[in-house]
């Protein structure tokens, strides 16, 4: 199959390419840029006129919800989402039941996900067994299975003793561990942000403390161990700034922030809404607004959907009992465009942040448009727009806190290895 | 974003649920408060009966125990006419499984017209008002009995009532609540509706342990010293210490809180001499409150109790006038 994909607006972050060029796509691969190679004869012509043509996403939080969770969402659902959404390439969390704790969970998955109209999948590891933080999971055997990372979800390693062994583990092998900063008493039956909000609707409260003692826990054994460490769902300015400061002082540490952390503040729970029940909870407009030039800076490496389906029954209950999450997958690409406009960013610089930028992340060449890379690539249309309803959402969760708007941007086309795996101009 | 009217207010502006007392307008306060008046009076009567809401099924969903406010709310429907169904959720339906929102869809089909909710999660009563609407039942109105640690709408408004009683302008007013403000619904109605009022001087007191980040955003000065906090002030609102409190680490006994925040007689003294005292029951004497201040001339606790049917009266009257 020979694509040519014509008259689009190309913008490559890893070479801060954005001009007018047309992509050549042969056997799964990019094989021009701007000029079709020699005797190249397109079997498909995909008109991108108005369009921006990109790598296709990457996500570095996306559950899948397999195994165990298929009332929730199945990979089918989840998939035809990120292609939906024009995400080539997601990391899930190792929070399904089974936790993703033993290599043939993690090869199962894999081989679940090996279809071509599939994103590529990349399963995080569980650091500890049962996420349980007291026994270490084989990583070297999970690491060949295809984990690119350990991680604990959103679960935290009590015992810092474990916590510092299982870094030392992982720092042997040279395998990242990637986990959310929170310490486990101080957000303990907690739901909302400790502030005015949550006094007002009389919701338990997590401190901002709660972040800043954890990241604080986590650099301290990063000097200890010299593991490389990448802090999951930034909520708060003060933990940015300890990970500025501390990157200052010659940690190696990336950090990353979610959808909902980006856009929305506490004041968005309104009257209990569950939609914005999330975990780090949605924090106060200061610490949104420093998250917000974090990102823009770099200082915050990465944007995630974070995405979450969660079936109705666990949001139609009372706040507190709610499940958090939200469903981002489709979201990824209108928030980052809606940050962008609103940060007067240009896109090279926005979409760094959802493709090059997790890319070296995750460890893993891709996030670009070059010659000869596998033609991972996202066509969307940045003037159209997008309405979050139940409707439109291709993924079996349809919580989020954003249902209702329209966000900008609508993807047209996405290619994985160069397999057209979804066209927009379908429905 | 979706949710931000507040959903206790219809089209025009109208009561249809009573949810929480924080953004409700003056006059509707007022209103409920007038309209409790001639309420007090049909409970002085030999037949304490008015037909307002005959032949309307009043339901008490009760999610968490208290048999206290229940029986209130069963009087004030009853004095009302209305048919009472008093269901306790606890020991039923929620234990086989039954969600929230499938207990309000069964009870919506009986042909319910009000639902009195108390539950221990806050908000539970926002989510079935809102449930109910979408449902297509909204002449159902639904009055919050308390929901977590959130809001006691009607036990606001009962303590306005009798504050009024006493003390007739809110606008010249000092008044001091004292205790477990962080875990108290009854707080936060009362504070709401106090600085709704008008009242120039709200203060509340307490140990930092039992204190909600920012609270004081919501209007009141916040003292840690009891008797620097009850100097000069009209009114001591007293909240009640749940003995749990004790665990956490919130409190090391309930002796040092009594020592430091109990309402005792030599403190009331620094109060002005004609303070009125009030708590929303069940007292702990000893606790939070010294016997000869619970006994004593100042507190208005009993009449509290009777004007709280009134005004559980006159928000249902209300509720059910509305369209």
């Amino acid at each position: 199959m020979k694509i040519h994909i014509k008259n689009g607006r190309m913008i490559d972050p890893a070479s801060k390419t954005d001009k007018p060029l047309d992509l050549f796509i042969a056997a799964g691969r990019i094989v021009g840029i701007g000029n079709a190679p020699a005797n190249f004869e397109a079997s498909s012509v995909l008109d991108a006129s108005g369009c921006i043509v990109c790598p296709g996403l990457v996500d570095l939080a996306a559950r899948l919800r397999e195994p165990g969770f298929e009332y929730k969402a199945t990979l089918e659902s989840e998939m035809a989402a990120a292609a939906a959404g024009g995400v080539t390439r997601l990391a899930c969390p190792p929070d399904t039941d089974p936790v993703l704790d033993e290599p043939g969970l993690v090869e199962m998955l894999s081989h679940r996900a090996r279809l071509p109209e599939f994103a590529h999948v990349h399963p995080v590891g569980a650091l500890t067994t049962q996420l349980e933080g007291q026994a270490l999971t084989e990583m070297a055997e999970l690491s060949e299975a295809g984990c690119v990372a350990f991680g604990q979800a959103n679960r935290a390693i009590v015992d810092t003793q474990v916590l510092l062994r299982a870094m030392m583990y992982a720092a042997t092998f040279g395998f990242p561990v990637w986990l959310q900063a929170q310490d486990p008493f101080l957000s303990r039956k907690g739901v909302a942000h400790d502030g005015e909000v949550a006094a007002r609707l009389g919701l338990a409260g997590i401190p901002v403390a709660a972040e800043t003692i954890a990241i604080a826990t986590l650099l301290h054994l990063v000097r200890e161990t010299g593991v490389r460490l990448h802090l999951r769902r930034i909520s708060s300015a003060a933990g940015l700034e300890m990970i500025v400061a501390a990157r200052a002082a010659g940690i190696d540490v990336s950090c990353e922030v979610t959808i909902n952390h980006l856009h929305l503040t506490d004041r968005d729970i309104g009257f209990f809404n569950a939609h914005a029940r999330l975990d780090p909870p949605l924090r106060s407009q200061s610490d949104r607004d420093a998250l917000r030039e974090g990102l823009a800076s770099g200082a915050i490496n990465a944007l995630i959907s974070d995405h979450t389906p969660v079936d109705d029954d666990a949001k139609q209950t009372p706040f507190e009992e709610a499940e958090a999450g939200a469903t981002g997958l489709e979201l990824l690409l209108p928030l980052t465009l809606k940050w962008a406009l609103e940060m007067k960013l240009p896109l090279v610089t926005a979409l760094a942040r959802i493709t090059s930028d997790p890319a070296r992340i995750l460890g893993v060449k891709a996030g670009s448009l070059a010659l000869g890379v596998a033609a991972d690539i996202c066509i969307f249309d940045p003037a159209a727009e997008f309405l979050v309803s139940r409707e439109n959402l291709k993924s079996q969760g349809k919580n989020t806190p954003f249902l209702g708007q329209h966000l900008p941007g609508r993807v047209r086309y996405t290619l994985i290895d160069g397999h057209l795996a979804f066209d927009g101009t379908l429905n | 974003m979706r949710d931000k009217q507040n959903p206790q207010l219809n089209r025009n502006g109208e009561l249809t649920h009573l949810l929480s007392i924080e953004g409700l307008p003056r006059e509707i306060l007022t209103r409920i408060l007038d309209t409790a008046a001639p309420f007090s009076e049909v409970s002085e009567r030999e037949v304490k009966k008015v037909p307002l809401l005959r032949g309307k099924s009043v339901f008490n969903l009760f999610f968490e125990n208290s048999t206290r406010t229940r029986t209130t709310f069963e009087i004030a429907a009853k004095r009302l006419s209305a048919d009472v169904i008093n269901l306790n959720i606890n020991t039923s339906s929620a234990n086989k499984g039954e969600t929230l929102l499938d207990t309000a869809d069964n009870l919506a089909a009986m042909q319910a017209d009000m639902f009195i909710v108390r539950h221990a999660s806050s908000g539970a009563p926002h989510l079935i008002a809102q449930h109910l609407g979408v449902a297509g039942h909204d002449h159902i109105h639904v009055i919050n009995a308390g929901d977590g640690r959130h809001a006691h709408p009607t036990q606001g408004l009962l303590d306005m009532y009798t504050i009024r009683h006493y003390k007739k302008n809110f606008t010249q007013l000092s008044v001091a609540i004292v205790g477990d403000v962080l875990h108290s619904r009854v707080a936060r109605s009362q504070i709401h509706a106090l600085t709704t009022l008008g009242v120039p001087d709200l203060r509340v007191i307490a140990p930092k342990t039992l204190l909600p980040t920012g609270i004081e955003r919501l209007g009141v000065k916040v003292f840690n010293d009891m008797r620097e906090g009850l100097r000069g002030v009209d009114v001591v609102m007293m909240l009640r210490l749940q003995s749990e409190r004790m665990q956490g680490a919130l409190l090391p006994s309930t002796q040092e809180f009594f020592k430091s925040y109990g309402l005792t007689p030599d403190k009331l003294a620094l109060a002005k001499p004609d303070a009125i005292v009030m708590h929303p029951g069940p007292m702990n004497r000893g606790v939070e409150i010294d016997s000869a201040v619970a006994d004593g001339g100042q507190a208005v606790i009993l009449p509290q109790v009777t004007f709280g049917i009134a005004v559980r009266m006159a928000v249902m009257a209300m509720l059910a006038g509305s369209t």
